[in-house]
């Protein structure tokens, strides 16, 4: 077998498409799943006992049960329970979902982080709960949930790839019928290969300028 | 005679099973500095934390200035919480302070200062930070302001604390251990900020180990063990001729080293 890269150049177009696919519903999947996860995890400090408790079981289904098996339930037994979606809204809906679980995890530990005498200064100078959210809790939690996060985009992309099986037109999809198509399934995988990790590069890049600039008053010198 | 700034009546605080406060009486009297004094888990901490509205009381009342704080007791005799309304417009006339400092570490001084009166009074920002600079001015700071805590010393981020517990003005001033995370050689600056803001005539609530300025500084000394309240009096007969047993034992550690060179 010879690696041919005329092939790849010859679908430039839909693999850029592809790309693009896979790009917006990471993004937005992740985007959509950052706000639910911070919707849980504030729910679960201020709600109360019992809200904290009947909202960890989702979470820790959706935390232990593989994201394929999520798909599979949604897309296939969907339609058994009224809810029938097409390959895309089902895919957004099922990365959403499964990512706000985690960042759900990752907020609730950021909160933990933050030392409660902090919250009491705030309290006992008048600052509404919201308030403390916004002026306390969220800046001083930024650089400690900032590297989970990044951690958790870059696994979200990865998993985004199992999306195919349902037929999503992501890149793995495209790829793939391109390496049917030409016979040529390893340039196929080599590239797909190639461009998830030069996106996986480029997320860790901005992790690292965001921790950077957010770490600033820790460790600027008087 | 003059209502106390604060007034505690039967209070009772519970952690679980455990009662840590029992019975507590106790009226702090207006622009005088009121010392609680006693062993580590006595339940003088979790006391000044109660006036703050930081820990809820199990039972019993606390008035600040005549209003009640967090609970009242309604015309069936039960005690009611009140509206979160409320309970904010009694706490803002207190202030704290922290053994911890608890400064927001992403805030410069000037910002941790000036926080309270942009985000809660909703003061322009200008006149807040000249506000706190004012503040900060007091504490001897203000070529520190741009300063974030962890460029500050100890004793320096007390200080700010001290600045920033003042900016709403509030009439009466809680001290949590406020030099207790502090090496020796820094106690000084922090209790001297102290001192100056009693001489101005600042209702004061300090919790200390620092019997020195117990007995300099303050008014009135009440002496905590095991959750009761043992005896309260002035300095002279607290360390001059300590009556009750348990506080006699107490401050011998305290006069071995020398204290009572101080009264």
């Amino acid at each position: 077998m010879i690696f041919d890269p005329n092939v790849i150049l010859k679908h430039l177009p839909e693999i850029i498409q592809g790309t693009g696919v896979t790009l917006a519903l990471w993004i937005a999947g992740m985007a959509f799943g950052i706000a639910l996860g911070f919707l849980v995890a504030t729910t679960r400090r201020y709600g109360g006992k019992a809200t904290n408790v009947v909202l960890a079981i989702p979470v820790e289904i959706l935390r232990g049960t593989p994201f394929l098996v999520q798909i599979f339930l949604v897309y296939y037994g969907g339609p058994f329970a009224g809810l029938s979606l097409g390959p895309i809204p089902c895919g957004l809906i099922c990365l959403t979902v499964y990512s706000a679980a985690y960042y759900s995890e990752v907020f609730r530990a950021g909160f933990a982080a933050v030392p409660h005498g902090h919250v009491e200064a705030a309290e006992c100078l008048g600052l509404s709960r919201v308030q403390i959210i916004r002026r306390i809790l969220l800046p001083e939690m930024a650089l400690i949930v900032l590297p989970p996060s990044v951690n958790l985009a870059v696994i979200l992309l990865k998993e985004s790839a199992v999306l195919s099986i349902i037929t999503v037109p992501e890149l793995t999809t495209t790829i793939s019928a391109i390496g049917s198509q030409e016979y040529a399934f390893l340039e196929a995988i080599f590239l797909l290969a190639v461009i998830y990790w030069a996106i996986v590069e480029a997320s860790a890049k901005l992790g690292r300028i965001a921790e950077a600039r957010l770490s600033t008053f820790r460790f600027s010198a008087p | 005679m003059t209502l106390p700034a604060i007034n505690v009546k039967k209070l009772v605080k519970r952690f679980g099973t455990a009662t840590v406060l029992q019975d507590i009486d106790l009226e702090v009297p207006e622009g005088k500095v009121s010392c609680l004094i006693g062993p580590s888990g006595s339940g003088k901490s979790t006391l000044l934390r109660c006036m703050a509205f930081l820990e809820e009381s199990s039972e019993g009342m606390i008035t600040v200035n005549g209003e009640a704080l967090g609970f009242f007791e309604n015309a069936r005799g039960e005690r009611e919480r009140l509206p979160a309304a409320q309970i904010r417009a009694v706490r803002s006339q207190i202030g704290m302070v922290f053994q911890q400092f608890n400064l927001w570490p992403h805030m410069t001084a000037l910002g941790n200062v000036s926080e309270a009166l942009k985000t809660v009074h909703k003061v322009p920002k200008t006149e807040a930070e000249d506000r706190a600079m004012a503040q900060l001015k007091k504490v001897g700071l203000e070529n520190r302001a741009n300063h974030y805590p962890s460029q500050l010393s100890g004793g320096q981020q007390q200080r700010v604390a001290i600045a920033r517990a003042l900016t709403l003005s509030p009439k009466i001033m809680l001290f949590d251990e406020p030099t207790s995370a502090l090496d020796p050689e820094l106690t000084g600056e922090v209790l001297n900020v102290m001192r100056d803001l009693a001489a101005e005539g600042m209702t004061m609530v300090v919790v200390s180990h620092e019997i020195g300025f117990a007995a300099t500084v303050g008014n009135q000394i009440s002496f905590l063990d095991q959750g009761r309240l043992l005896f309260t009096g002035a300095p002279a007969d607290v360390f001059a001729k300590p009556r009750h047993p348990r506080l006699e034992q107490f401050l011998d550690t305290y006069l071995d080293r020398g204290a009572s060179m101080l009264v």
